[in-house]
């Protein structure tokens, strides 16, 4: 089977010449379709580095990085963002347009799929947030949702275009641990549901057990890999 | 399919623009924008409409001329700057395609107000009673009333300061005037127009032109007045009259002729003037549309950052900017036309001179608006382009 995520001795800085600090180092790990992992480890480990990287949102420096089959090392400004419309993303901060109602949030990501009639994609944005227990605030924007509200609307608009591989950055940071337990276990379901695979960067010890692998990182290295059964004991 | 849908429901079925969303949500800051931008139009329409006031009596005088070319001097920059030599125009006379070659003299004479003594100055416009070259019927009718010794017609729109002439003159009054130390009678009026570099005109016969300005004047024209054969070709005739006549007297269609009056007062220091406060105006529109734009998009980088994350592309984005930014032109140029209407009339009732909206100056200002738009928008986005998703995370 293809991994959805296969790096090979990637290698990262930041900084130029003599200023130049390493923040990965012969990073080697690969994903398979339907795994959920999670990435944990002190911050300034390069976590959060490594996933940006998988999300085409940096430029790969050295090293071979494939997402959905794409190489990333050398890949085009238009590839990388074709790649960023494949992807799911959930961050820390909801990022949500208060602008917009949860349903237009949702749409934003839509939008781009210019195959999709408006009806088709007023169908598909509602059928994602009802996925997500929110098919009462439809039309509610930001300000009116609590925080939990809000991370489940960034879930729903991360996974309303079906991507393979969704990428999450602390998604319960902000959450209280009953939101955030709320907010995995919904993302756990719905990566079943669909079979997509998961890799979430968390420093959140409660949320560990969701994962099929969960992979310690320590000073821009993959240190160990555990079972979360060991993990929770 | 689409029957039985009212096109209003098919209209609302087209993605709202997220531009429109980003700006109706925050209603203050819309309607401060909107404010900024009514103000820097008013403050433009206000520049062209004085400009407009001061100015559009300019070619009254040049666009009443009754010809279809014109000869002047080449060194002339307005009409009566300078002249040239009678017998020229009866050479252009004698152009295949000229039907009739008539004389106008423009000058100035010192004027004594008879009402408080005071000494002025007065637009003279001189003609041959029997070759009418103005268009104005009042004039033609009432030319053999100026054929007596130092009688002329008045213009009833001239300055004040030239004295209560026409109220006398229909209350029968005959008051002699001073005009170039010569004692003149009012014999009829006529409305013209003044600016504001002429008080006012009075017209003439040529022989009393004679009289004031002496015989060496009298051959010496401000302009001739030429008309063609029906089906002539302006521009031959006029190539052969430059061709006929010596290089110091030019050609010039009757267009030609008001454009170059035009372009002379433009550069007139109030022009500049003026023209320096419709472009301060635009640069406070500028500055305004500029701050909105860019707090806007300040305040959601992080949005737009994460719109970027999900695959929205750089020009996407820009074009959200930009959309915003026309959004805004158009609706603060609205009550900026309607303030600037009901100004313009204020403007027109306090002076007298009339200042009316013209379809150019409203089309002017339009596109004026718009480029403001779009330039602040260039500015604004210089901010959106270091939108880096990857700081999002």
């Amino acid at each position: 089977m293809e991994p959805v995520v296969n790096s090979q001795n990637l290698h990262h800085a930041f900084g130029k010449g003599s200023l130049s600090k390493p923040v990965l180092l012969d990073i080697n790990l690969a994903i398979y379709p339907g795994e959920i992992v999670i990435l944990t480890g002190p911050s300034g480990s390069g976590k959060t580095t490594l996933l940006s990287l998988m999300g085409g949102l940096r430029s790969v420096q050295q090293g071979s990085l494939k997402i959905l089959g794409q190489e990333l090392l050398g890949a085009s400004k238009k590839q990388l963002v074709e790649l960023r419309s494949q992807i799911g993303y959930i961050f820390q901060a909801h990022n949500l347009l208060d602008c917009l109602t949860a349903q237009e949030n949702v749409r934003m990501a839509l939008r781009l799929q210019k195959s999709l009639s408006y009806d088709d994609r007023t169908a598909q944005a509602t059928a994602m947030l009802e996925a997500v227990g929110l098919g009462h605030r439809v039309n509610y924007r930001p300000d009116n949702l609590s925080g939990g509200q809000k991370q489940r609307v960034a879930i729903a608009r991360a996974l309303v275009t079906q991507p393979q591989l969704i990428l999450a950055d602390e998604p319960t940071a902000a959450l209280d641990s009953q939101s955030g337990r709320e907010v995995v276990e919904l993302m756990q379901r719905l990566a079943r549901d669909r079979g997509c695979t998961i890799l979430l960067v968390t420093h959140d010890n409660r949320i560990l057990d969701i994962a099929h692998r969960i992979i310690h990182m320590e000073d821009g290295r993959l240190m160990r890999t555990e079972n979360p059964a060991v993990a929770v004991i | 399919m689409v029957f039985g849908k009212s096109p209003l429901t098919r209209l609302s079925r087209i993605e709202k623009p997220l531009a429109w969303s980003q700006l109706s949500h925050q209603r203050v800051r819309l309607l401060v924008a909107l404010s900024g931008i009514s103000f820097a139009n008013i403050l433009i329409f206000m520049q062209l409409g004085f400009r407009a006031a001061m100015f559009s009596g300019t070619t009254n005088v040049p666009a009443s001329l009754d010809g279809d070319v014109f000869l002047v001097n080449e060194k002339s920059q307005f009409l009566g700057n300078e002249t040239f030599d009678k017998p020229q125009l009866y050479r252009a006379a004698a152009v295949p395609g000229v039907a009739t070659a008539r004389p106008f003299y423009y000058n100035t004479a010192s004027w004594v107000n008879p009402d408080n003594r005071k000494t002025t100055n007065v637009t003279v416009i001189a003609m041959n009673p029997a070759q009418p070259v103005m268009s104005i019927p009042a004039i033609n009718t009432q030319l053999a009333q100026v054929e007596q010794t130092d009688r002329m017609l008045f213009d009833t729109k001239s300055l004040p300061s030239l004295g209560a002439i026409a109220t006398e003159f229909a209350a029968g009054q005959d008051l002699p005037i001073e005009v170039q130390g010569r004692k003149m009678r009012v014999n009829g009026t006529y409305a013209l127009g003044s600016n504001i570099f002429k008080r006012g005109h009075v017209v003439i016969s040529d022989v009393n032109y004679l009289r004031l300005f002496g015989a060496a004047q009298a051959t010496q024209l401000h302009a001739g007045v030429l008309k063609l054969d029906p089906g002539a070709d302006a521009q031959a005739v006029i190539a052969e009259l430059e061709r006929t006549l010596p290089e110091t007297i030019t050609a010039l269609s009757h267009d030609e002729l008001i454009a170059l009056e035009e372009s002379y007062w433009a550069k007139e220091p109030a022009g500049i003037i003026f023209d320096f406060g419709t472009i301060m105006g635009f640069v406070v529109g500028v500055v305004i549309v500029y701050q909105v734009l860019y707090s806007d998009v300040n305040d959601h980088l992080s949005e737009y950052a994460t719109l970027k994350a999900i695959g929205y592309s750089d020009g996407q984005l820009l074009l959200v900017v930009f959309q915003e930014a026309a959004i805004l032109a158009v609706l603060g140029f609205m009550p900026g036309l309607l303030s600037a209407l009901g100004l313009y009339s204020l403007l027109s009732n306090l002076t007298g001179v009339a200042v009316l909206m013209r379809l150019g100056v409203g089309l002017q200002v339009f596109s004026m608006t718009l480029v403001m738009g779009v330039l602040s928008a260039a500015i604004a986005v210089r901010k959106l382009r270091s939108a880096d998703p990857a700081d999002v995370f």
